[in-house]
């Protein structure tokens, strides 16, 4: 419990210093509470939340409809950012709207797609091109993993797979052998 | 002698020169196969313009520079190309990338090279020359150098070209055997970037433990009025923010470059390759690096870029006993490698075979008793314990706010750390944190730019349709008059204002359009 709380705590104090440097880069002049909340989240566009977007579920949470804890893809620290912003307590996510994952991205598999134009009609980027009854294929730089367009396809051909890492991507890690030590 | 204005910090190391720097650069041996990697410079990778099966000639292109700071690739050798494939590189990650595999047919056949009088050039053709010879910095960074070389957007006019030959890392002898051998080439080089740049002075920088190298210049500029500066052994002199200062007394501004100070820096292997592009025609195929350390005969070579390091090692006797890590680079600034199967690349300056003598032992670490030597060494007056402070805290905006990213990753601090502290991997830590994170911010932008686009798109198409159906409504009430009105008539209507399967389907006709 202790734990979870000196987490908890940590990560908001992160995620608020965070929102602050957002907050200064992504500042837009007369900023309403909607477009704020709407900043933090992750704007995958999944529904998730039990909303259809991510700024439907801003508004919802500035309403007061909606919890800071139904976005999977924003993590723990989207939560956090939103307790910060919102001068709430931070909680974990609500498991009711699913855990949280690593980044996948669509893949069409060209031979199969019948080019029924169904998953463009699910797409929320418009990361997906094609004619129909051409084979489609995603934009993988603009997929944002929503998953959207995986169940509409009638003959199964979209998967999704983990993003590669690559050189350009790679990232050194915490210094892990003095992580305890030098506490 | 001229004014030196000493930078703050830097340590004395221990040099190891002598290991490698006594005899010529050899030529190394032609490899079978090489593998030569389209990134091997800071920027876009190189597109490949060859496939597996094509015959290249020495020094054809291979990868085109794709955007301003990109750089073009060339075959080192003459022979077939393999295939383009992922392979593994040199670095830190151990992961692979993209490079072209050539088998070399053992018979060196060349392109048709081009010399050019670059004085009769205009000087972005010249630059276009350089940047199609893939030029790039090769004192590790490889940054592109056409970009370099253009002031333009800059300032009206250049102060002072500095030639970095100070080569200040332990082990590495590259530079100083290059200088004492192709000084005048270097200078030739030299002359070239004085063209494009129109400095008021040109001096060369180079560290006082290099004598023959520095003779071998003086020499060479003679005439010239380009000034040779030596400059007393302290690390890391050969760092650019550093040399600057210590040969003009400038101080470039912290998140700025030497550029904002009317100041501009190269590598005189850079210079040296220029020299090659230009006066011979040669695109950059190949470079000297430094194979040193635990090896049975330390040296220098000129190898072809794409050539495994196995290979080098073996020519420089081989491993001897207790070789613990192989190091791209210095040991205060390289990184250790993964594998020996990596390919040399226009950044590596140095193959070091360290065994534990060499490598600094590994001790317990302990807690930061804010001794502050690590204070008195920062070379970029960092304050590297707050530095730390934050970064382990991952607090990475206070890091910024202390100027993480003018940190040069020198290795000073973690050198003289009593609590021997990694800080270096620290800073690496946070900046890799602070741009993945501010990539993410840009990607999520876009995504909702794109998805604010998709909405409004749905909503004018919508009207669109309704538009449509208003227009029909006035024939379609007419003809119902005229018939006399009926049931009949609205079912077809409503058959009729039903959308066409592919007008239901808007974004199907939006990308049919397209
Ligand atoms: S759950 Fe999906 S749609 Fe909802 S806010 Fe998070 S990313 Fe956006
Ligand atoms: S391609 Fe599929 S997973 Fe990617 S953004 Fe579009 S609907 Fe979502
Ligand atoms: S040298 Fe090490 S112990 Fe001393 S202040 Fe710096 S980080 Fe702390
Ligand atoms: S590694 Fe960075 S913080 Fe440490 S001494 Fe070098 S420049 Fe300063």
């Amino acid at each position: 419990m202790i734990a979870a709380i000196l987490v908890l705590s940590a990560l908001a104090g992160v995620s608020g210093l965070l929102l602050g440097f957002a907050a200064i880069r992504f500042k837009v002049e007369g900023d309403p509470i909607v477009d704020k909340i709407d900043a933090i989240l992750p704007q995958t566009q999944c529904g998730q939340c039990g909303y259809p977007g991510c700024r439907p579920y801003a508004e919802a949470i500035a309403a007061g409809e909606a919890d800071i804890n139904q976005c999977p893809p924003g993590g723990e620290n989207g939560v956090v950012a939103l307790a910060d912003l919102l001068g709430r307590d931070p909680k974990p996510l609500n498991a009711e709207h699913g855990a949280v994952k690593p980044k996948m991205l669509a893949v069409i598999d060209e031979q199969n797609c019948i080019g029924c134009t169904l998953c463009i009609q699910a797409c929320p980027v418009d990361a997906i091109l094609g004619a129909a009854k051409h084979m489609h294929t995603v934009i993988a730089s603009e997929c944002t993993g929503c998953e959207l367009c995986v169940a509409p396809c009638p003959v199964d051909c979209i998967d999704m797979i983990p993003i590669a890492q690559t050189i350009t991507t790679w990232k050194w890690t915490y210094p892990s052998v003095t992580a305890k030590a030098a506490a | 002698m001229s004014r030196l204005y000493p930078f703050h910090g830097g340590l004395k190391t221990v040099r190891h020169k002598t290991e490698s720097n006594q005899q010529p650069i050899q030529r190394a041996a032609l490899p079978r196969r090489l593998m030569v990697p389209l990134r091997q410079h800071i920027g876009a990778m190189a597109k490949p313009v060859v496939a597996s099966g094509d015959q290249v000639l020495k020094g054809q292109m291979i990868g085109q520079a794709d955007g301003y700071i990109s750089a073009a690739i060339h075959a080192p050798t003459s022979g077939r190309v393999a295939t383009v494939e992922t392979r593994p590189v040199p670095h830190p990650s151990g992961l692979p990338d993209l490079c072209v595999v050539i088998d070399s047919d053992g018979e060196e056949r060349w392109v048709e090279r081009q010399p050019v009088d670059y004085r009769a050039l205009h000087p972005s053709e010249l630059r276009n020359i350089l940047r199609n010879a893939g030029v790039v910095g090769l004192g590790g960074a490889a940054f592109p150098s056409a970009v370099k070389l253009n002031l333009s957007g800059h300032r009206e006019r250049l102060e002072t070209l500095i030639l970095n030959g100070a080569e200040c890392e332990p082990w590495i002898t590259c530079d100083d055997r290059l200088m004492r051998e192709q000084a005048a080439g270097i200078v030739a080089g030299l002359h070239v970037m004085v063209h494009l740049l129109e400095p008021r002075e040109v001096l060369i920088g180079i560290e006082d433990d290099k004598p023959e190298a520095i003779a071998a210049m003086i020499e060479a500029c003679a005439g010239t009025g380009y000034e040779v500066r030596p400059a007393p052994t302290r690390y890391p002199s050969g760092s650019v923010k550093q040399l600057v200062k210590l040969l003009t007394g400038k101080e470039t501004p912290v998140e700025g470059l030497p550029i904002d100070v009317g100041v501009q820096c190269f590598n005189v292997a850079t210079a040296y390759t220029v020299h090659r592009a230009v006066d011979h025609g040669e695109p950059v195929i190949s470079r000297t690096v430094t194979v040193t350390g635990h090896v049975r005969q330390p040296g220098n070579f000129q190898a072809l870029l794409g050539t495994p390091f196995a290979e080098l090692v073996e020519q420089a006797g081989g491993y001897q006993e207790g070789v613990e890590r192989l190091i791209m680079g210095g040991p205060m600034m390289g990184f250790a490698l993964h594998s020996d199967e990596v390919p040399l690349t226009k950044a590596a300056n140095c193959i070091l075979a360290a065994s534990a003598e060499e490598l600094a032992p590994t001790q317990p670490v302990m807690p930061c008793i804010r001794c502050g030597a690590c204070v008195d060494v920062c070379p970029a007056n960092l304050l590297p314990q707050q530095l730390y402070w934050h970064a382990r805290a991952k607090e990475f905006d206070k890091a910024q706010d202390y100027h993480l990213f003018s940190c040069i990753e020198c290795g000073c601090c973690s050198t003289v750390c009593p609590s021997h502290i990694p800080l270096v991997q620290y800073y690496r830590y946070a900046k890799n944190e602070i741009w993945a994170q501010e990539k993410e911010k840009q990607k999520a932008e876009l995504a909702r730019q794109r998805h604010q686009a998709r909405l409004e798109r749905l909503e004018r198409e919508k009207q669109e349709r309704e538009a449509k159906l208003r227009q029909k409504a006035p024939a379609r009430a007419a003809r119902a008059e005229s018939e006399g009105g009926g049931k009949l008539d609205i079912e077809t209507a409503v058959a009729r204002a039903k959308p066409h399967p592919d007008a239901a389907n808007p974004a199907a006709t939006r990308q049919q359009d397209a």
